[in-house]
């Protein structure tokens, strides 16, 4: 069975390491932050200028000066920072950030992003994308694995207009996880259910699979 | 106006000498930390083919998106405007030209213009379509691309506190690009909550020291909010 959207972040979350200072995108990555594993302590990093995001407020703590990249209202954590636009991605270019999440249209086999415009579609802009997976010491990628249509986002060499190059090391699909390396995939870890012949088949860029694929697990 | 006391009585002296064709640089991060009665202004003043630098558009009906409404905006440098239906109309049409820039070059863009520094290399947006025309260089082996600067006739700001001598303290997030901006304008113009007197504000807790703005406004905000989450 593919994995729901709260398992992919389930699953991204067991890459959290104690310490860990992480961006998380919109959508899915978000999600994230509610299965961080007990016993490790993370800092989320918000582009806007906050490091140390909490929770949501209540509704008798919202307040229209603080809002999270999403501009969503958030608290902010004990300890947090905040700070300007600047500095907040001098932290994110810098390479102080350990892990950032974020989604994608399309991967492809040398680590390419494409996740901010389709041509003739809706332009809206690229926001902190680009300067994340410029900055990043740790991308990981969430997505589903192929389209509705069946068509793979895993390819060769994307076709829409890149975010950034050469900087995808992980993805976490709903079928598998993958490492992207030496200008191929390698398949890690698959689904409950799924067979690495339907990831196979759903993988339009080199894909190495070596010996027995483990499932995930939770 | 005198010595340091940079604080103005009306909107119309705050936005005074704004003419058409100038370049604004905006702060606020969609609808948090802008100057809300200084866009309202330069609406009132129907300014037109203005150039406007600022990390999103507003919304139809606030913010910067009011200024679409008698098209008053020629061109606009921002990093993401998906949530203004005017605007997306109005890139359509071609009445409006859009510079979509990554968010962290934006904010240097601004940081840099107001430091006197006219361009600077990032590896942001290398192998993109943002880097088409722009120099490459490449420094211990990574490829960077070529970044100017950016400064403007205007720069309007939102703070939470300012002295009369202009020295700005801003509120939460409702800093983002605020500082930024201040300090790349010609003219900057801060609208805040509260004014105080100079001495009351603690000088090493001060964001934006006074020498970068020339005027300073009481405001009245609406604080609208783009998106309310909730725990409950």
């Amino acid at each position: 069975m593919a994995l729901s959207r709260e398992q992919v972040a389930m699953r991204v979350a067991q890459e959290l390491k104690d310490g860990y200072y992480v961006n998380l995108g919109i959508g899915i990555p978000t999600l994230v932050a509610n299965y961080v594993p007990d016993g490790i302590e993370v800092m989320l990093q918000s582009e806007n200028g906050l490091l140390g995001m909490g929770p949501y407020p209540t509704e008798d703590q919202v307040d229209a000066d603080m809002i999270n990249a999403g501009k969503e209202t958030v608290t902010a954590a004990t300890g947090a920072a905040i700070f300007n636009s600047a500095e907040s991605f001098a932290m994110i270019r810098g390479g102080h950030v350990d892990l950032t999440v974020l989604g994608a249209f399309e991967v492809d086999q040398e680590g390419n992003i494409a996740s901010w415009m389709i041509p003739k579609k809706l332009i809206k802009g690229m926001g902190g994308a680009m300067d994340l997976v410029a900055g990043a010491q740790n991308i990981i990628v969430t997505m589903t694995h192929a389209s509705k249509h069946g068509d793979s986002k895993l390819l060769e060499k994307c076709t829409l207009p890149l975010t950034g190059v050469n900087c995808v090391k992980k993805i976490v699909t709903d079928l598998a996880v993958l490492e992207v390396k030496d200008g191929v995939f390698y398949l890690l870890e698959r689904a409950p259910g799924v067979t690495v012949d339907e990831i196979i088949c759903k993988t339009a860029g080199k894909l190495i699979v070596e010996g027995d694929i483990p499932e995930m697990q939770f | 106006m005198a010595g340091f006391d940079k604080v103005v009585n009306s909107y119309a002296e705050a936005m005074a000498g704004l003419k058409d064709g100038d370049t604004i640089i905006a702060g606020g991060f969609g609808l948090c930390g802008i100057p809300e009665g200084l866009i309202a202004e330069i609406k009132r003043l129907q300014t037109k083919e203005l150039t406007v630098v600022s990390n999103n558009c507003g919304v139809d009906d606030f913010g910067l998106g009011i200024l679409l409404q008698d098209r008053q905006i020629k061109k606009i440098m921002a990093s993401y405007v998906g949530e203004n239906a005017l605007f997306e109309q109005q890139l359509l049409d071609g009445i409006i030209d859009v510079e979509l820039t990554p968010q962290g070059t934006l904010a240097e863009k601004m940081r840099a213009g107001g430091a006197g520094i006219p361009g600077f290399y990032t590896a942001t947006g290398y192998g993109t379509p943002i880097a088409e025309g722009k120099e490459v260089k490449e420094f211990n082996g990574r490829p960077y691309i070529l970044e100017e600067s950016i400064t403007g006739e205007f720069a309007i700001v939102r703070a939470w506190k300012a002295d009369r001598y202009g020295n700005l303290v801003f509120r939460h997030t409702a800093m983002n690009f605020n500082p930024m901006a201040a300090t790349a304008g010609k003219i900057t113009v801060a609208e805040v909550e509260e004014i105080v007197e100079p001495g009351e504000l603690e000088p090493s807790q001060i964001h934006t020291p006074g020498i970068y703005v020339n005027r300073v406004i009481k405001g009245n905000f609406e604080k609208r909010i783009e998106r309310i989450t909730t725990s409950n």
